[in-house]
C-alpha cells in the first residue's frame, strides 16, 4: 500500500511538473487583442511585414493600420486602438515615439510597445523593442566579401537612422573584416522605389557584383540586381521569392521571440517599462539561406562562423 | 572626383536621368493640357498610383506589359473623366477636389494591392529597344539609344504636344479657354467641352505615367509614385506651361537625381551628407521655379471655374 502511494505521488509530481512546463512554453492568447500601427504595407517583405508575421506566428489575428507614413495618421490610429481597449498596441516605427509618449500617458491602463527604440519615456505602460540588425548585417557582409570577385559591393539604404543604419554599418564592418569594401548610399527616402532602383543601377554601372539594402523601397533595387545578375542579401524579411536566382540569404526578424514575453507580462499585470532586443543569440534574428542558391561551402562556413562568433561574443560588429 | 568623368559614370548619369525623368515628363505633359485650359488637377499623383497598380496587376496576370499599359490608359481616361466632372461640370474647388482624387488613388491602389496581390511579385518589364545604327555609337549609344520602348514614345509625345497646342484649332481653343474663357465662349467655343477634353487627356497621361513607372520598375509597392505626381505639377510651372520647357525641367530633375546618386556611389559625396544631398533636386527645382515665376505668367483663367454670363 505504501509503495503504491509512492508511485501515485511520483506520477502526480510528474504531472504537475509537466503542466507547469507546458504553461511556460505557451502563452494563452485567446481573447488577447493586439493592434499594429505601421508605416508601410503589411506585405512589404520588409519592416512592417516582420511585425505582422510575428503576431500571426503567436496565433493572434491582429488589427492592423498600415501605410501610416504620416505620423499624424499613425497617432490617430494608436489613439483609436487605445480607446477601443486593445490589450497591446504596437506602434511599429521609431518615428512614432513623440506621439506615443503623449498618448500612452493618457491611457495608463493600456499597454503599448514600440520600436525600434530603446526608450520607454519612463512610462510604466510602454515597452520598447529594437533589433540588433548590425549582427545579421555583419554576417551578410562577411559572406558578400567571400562572393564578390570585383571587390565592389553596394548597399542601398533609406535614411541614415535607426535600424537601417545599424544594418548598413554592420554590413560594412562585416565586409571589411573579410578584406572587402562596401559602399553605402542612402537615398533619403524609405518609400522611393524608383530612386532605390536607380541607386542599384548606379552600383551596377560602377561594377558592383554584390548588393544589399534595407527598408521597404528595396523591392526596386532587387529587380535591378536580378536583371543585371548581381547577388543580393536581404534583411527584415525573407526576400528570396522576389528573385530566387540572386538572393543569397536574408536576415529575418522574428519579433515573436520577444512579443511572447511582452504578452505574458501584460497578462500578469505589468504593462510596460522594459526594453527588448532581438539578436542572433536569442533567435529573434535568423539568417535564412536561399537553399536553391549554389552557395560555396567556404562562404557559408564563413557566415556560420560569424554567427557563432557574434553569439559567443568573440566578434564585435561595431 | 575624377571617377565622375569616366565613360561609365557619365553614361550612367545620363541614362539614369532619362529613366527617372520619363514618368514625370508624361504626367507633366498631361497636366499641361488641363492647366492651359484653366483647370488645375492636383489629383495627378492619385491617378498615377491607380494607373501603376492597374498596369502592374494586368502584367502580373497576363504577362504582357503592353496590355498593362492599355489598362493604365483606361484607368487614366476614367479618372480624367471623374476629375473633369468635379472640376468643370460641378465646379468644385479645384485644389480640394484634386486632393480628394489623390487620396482616393493612394488608398484604393493600396487596398487593391493588398487584397489582390499581397506580397510584391516581380513582373515582365517593357522590352528594351536598341536603335539600329545608333545604339552602337560610343557614349551616345548607351546614353540615348538603349532604353525601353516606352521611353522613346514618351519623348515622341513632346513634339506631338507642341504641334497640338500651338498649331491646331483644338490647341488654339485650349489656349483661348485658359486665357479668356468669356471671349472664347462668345466666339462659339464650348468652354466646358474643351476643359472636359483637356482634363481627360491629363488623366489619361497620368494613368500612362503610373503604368510606365510600375512596369518599367517591374514591381508595385504602396505609394510607389512617392509624390511624383506633385513634382509633375511643379514641373508644369517650371516649364512655363510649354512642352519643351517641361521636357527640360523633367530632364533636369532626373539628371540631378542621377548625378547625386552616382556621386554617392563613387563616394564623392560622403555618406554623412547623403540626406542633405537627397534634397538637391528639390532645391534646384524650387530655385528654378522662382526664376520662371518672375518671367512667365500662368494662364489667366487657371483654377477659375467658368459660368456663362457670371
Amino acid at each position: 500500500m505504501k509503495r503504491k502511494f509512492i508511485w501515485v505521488a511520483v506520477l502526480a509530481a510528474f504531472a504537475l511538473i509537466a503542466a507547469a512546463c507546458g504553461g511556460d512554453d505557451e502563452v494563452d492568447v485567446s481573447d488577447f487583442r493586439v493592434a499594429i500601427v505601421a508605416p508601410s504595407a503589411s506585405n512589404d517583405l520588409a519592416f512592417t511585414q516582420s511585425i505582422v508575421d510575428a503576431v500571426d506566428a503567436l496565433g493572434i489575428e491582429p488589427a492592423v493600420t498600415d501605410g501610416t507614413f504620416v505620423v499624424e495618421d499613425a497617432a490617430a490610429a494608436i489613439r483609436g486602438y487605445a480607446e477601443e481597449g486593445y490589450d497591446l498596441v504596437l506602434a511599429h516605427g521609431s518615428q512614432y515615439g513623440g506621439s506615443l509618449s503623449e498618448i500612452a500617458a493618457e491611457f495608463p491602463e493600456v499597454s503599448f510597445a514600440w520600436g525600434t527604440s530603446a526608450e520607454t519615456f519612463g512610462l510604466d505602460n510602454v515597452y520598447s523593442y529594437e533589433a540588433a540588425s548590425d549582427e545579421g548585417g555583419y554576417v551578410m557582409g562577411v559572406m558578400a566579401a567571400g562572393l564578390s570577385s570585383t571587390g565592389n559591393i553596394g548597399v542601398v539604404g533609406p535614411v541614415e537612422t535607426g535600424d537601417a543604419k545599424l544594418y548598413v554599418d554592420g554590413f560594412i564592418a562585416g565586409a571589411a573584416s573579410a578584406g572587402a569594401t562596401a559602399t553605402a548610399v542612402y537615398t533619403g527616402s524609405f518609400s522611393d522605389v524608383a530612386l532605390a532602383s536607380e541607386t542599384a543601377q548606379s552600383f551596377a554601372s560602377a561594377g558592383a557584383d554584390v548588393l544589399t539594402g534595407t527598408a521597404q523601397m528595396v523591392v526596386g533595387a532587387v529587380g535591378v540586381a536580378n536583371d543585371e545578375g548581381i547577388l543580393w542579401f536581404g534583411t527584415q524579411a525573407n526576400q528570396t521569392e522576389l528573385a530566387p536566382n540572386i538572393v543569397v540569404a536574408s536576415q529575418v526578424y522574428h519579433w515573436e521571440v520577444i512579443l511572447e514575453d511582452i504578452i505574458e507580462q501584460v497578462q500578469d499585470g505589468q504593462l510596460g517599462g522594459e526594453i527588448y532586443k532581438i539578436t542572433l543569440d536569442n533567435e529573434g534574428l535568423v539568417i535564412e539561406f536561399n537553399e536553391d542558391f549554389d552557395l560555396p561551402d567556404e562562404v557559408r562556413q564563413a557566415g556560420e562562423d560569424a554567427i557563432e562568433g557574434i553569439k559567443d561574443g568573440s566578434i564585435s560588429t561595431g | 572626383m575624377s571617377d565622375l568623368f569616366t565613360q561609365s559614370a557619365i553614361v550612367a548619369v545620363v541614362a539614369g536621368g532619362i529613366r527617372l525623368a520619363v514618368p514625370l515628363l508624361v504626367a507633366s505633359l498631361g497636366e499641361t493640357y488641363g492647366q492651359r485650359s484653366g483647370v488645375l488637377n492636383l489629383g495627378v499623383d492619385g491617378i498615377m498610383l491607380l494607373g501603376a497598380f492597374g498596369g502592374y496587376y494586368t502584367v502580373l496576370k497576363t504577362g504582357s506589359p503592353w496590355i498593362g499599359l492599355l489598362v493604365g490608359v483606361g484607368i487614366g481616361v476614367i479618372m480624367g473623366l471623374v476629375s473633369a466632372l468635379m472640376a468643370v461640370t460641378l465646379k468644385a474647388e479645384q485644389g480640394i477636389s484634386g486632393i480628394g482624387v489623390f487620396l482616393f488613388g493612394l488608398g484604393f491602389s493600396d487596398l487593391l494591392f493588398q487584397k489582390w496581390v499581397g506580397t510584391p511579385r516581380p513582373i515582365t518589364k517593357f522590352p528594351k529597344l536598341d536603335i539600329p545604327g545608333l545604339s552602337d555609337i560610343p557614349w551616345l549609344g548607351e546614353m540615348f539609344f538603349q532604353h525601353s520602348v516606352v521611353i522613346y514614345l514618351a519623348f515622341a509625345a513632346i513634339p506631338l504636344s507642341m504641334w497640338v497646342i500651338n498649331k491646331t484649332t483644338f490647341g488654339m481653343n485650349i489656349r483661348a479657354v485658359g486665357e479668356n474663357p468669356e471671349a472664347a465662349d462668345s466666339l462659339g467655343v464650348s468652354v466646358s467641352r474643351i476643359r472636359w477634353a483637356t482634363v481627360t487627356i491629363g488623366g489619361t497621361l497620368a494613368g500612362i505615367a503610373g503604368a510606365i513607372l510600375a512596369i518599367d520598375l517591374g514591381i508595385f509597392q504602396q505609394n510607389i509614385t512617392n509624390a511624383q505626381g506633385f513634382i509633375a505639377i511643379a514641373l508644369v510651372y517650371f516649364g512655363a506651361w510649354r512642352p519643351l520647357g517641361i521636357m527640360l525641367g523633367s530632364l533636369l530633375y532626373g539628371l540631378v537625381n542621377a548625378l547625386v546618386l552616382q556621386m554617392k556611389v563613387l563616394e564623392i559625396i560622403p555618406t554623412d551628407w547623403s540626406d542633405i544631398a537627397a534634397m538637391t533636386p528639390a532645391v534646384i527645382t524650387i530655385l528654378a521655379l522662382v526664376v520662371v515665376a518672375t518671367r512667365f505668367s500662368p494662364p489667366s483663367a487657371l483654377t477659375k471655374p467658368f459660368t456663362r454670363g457670371a
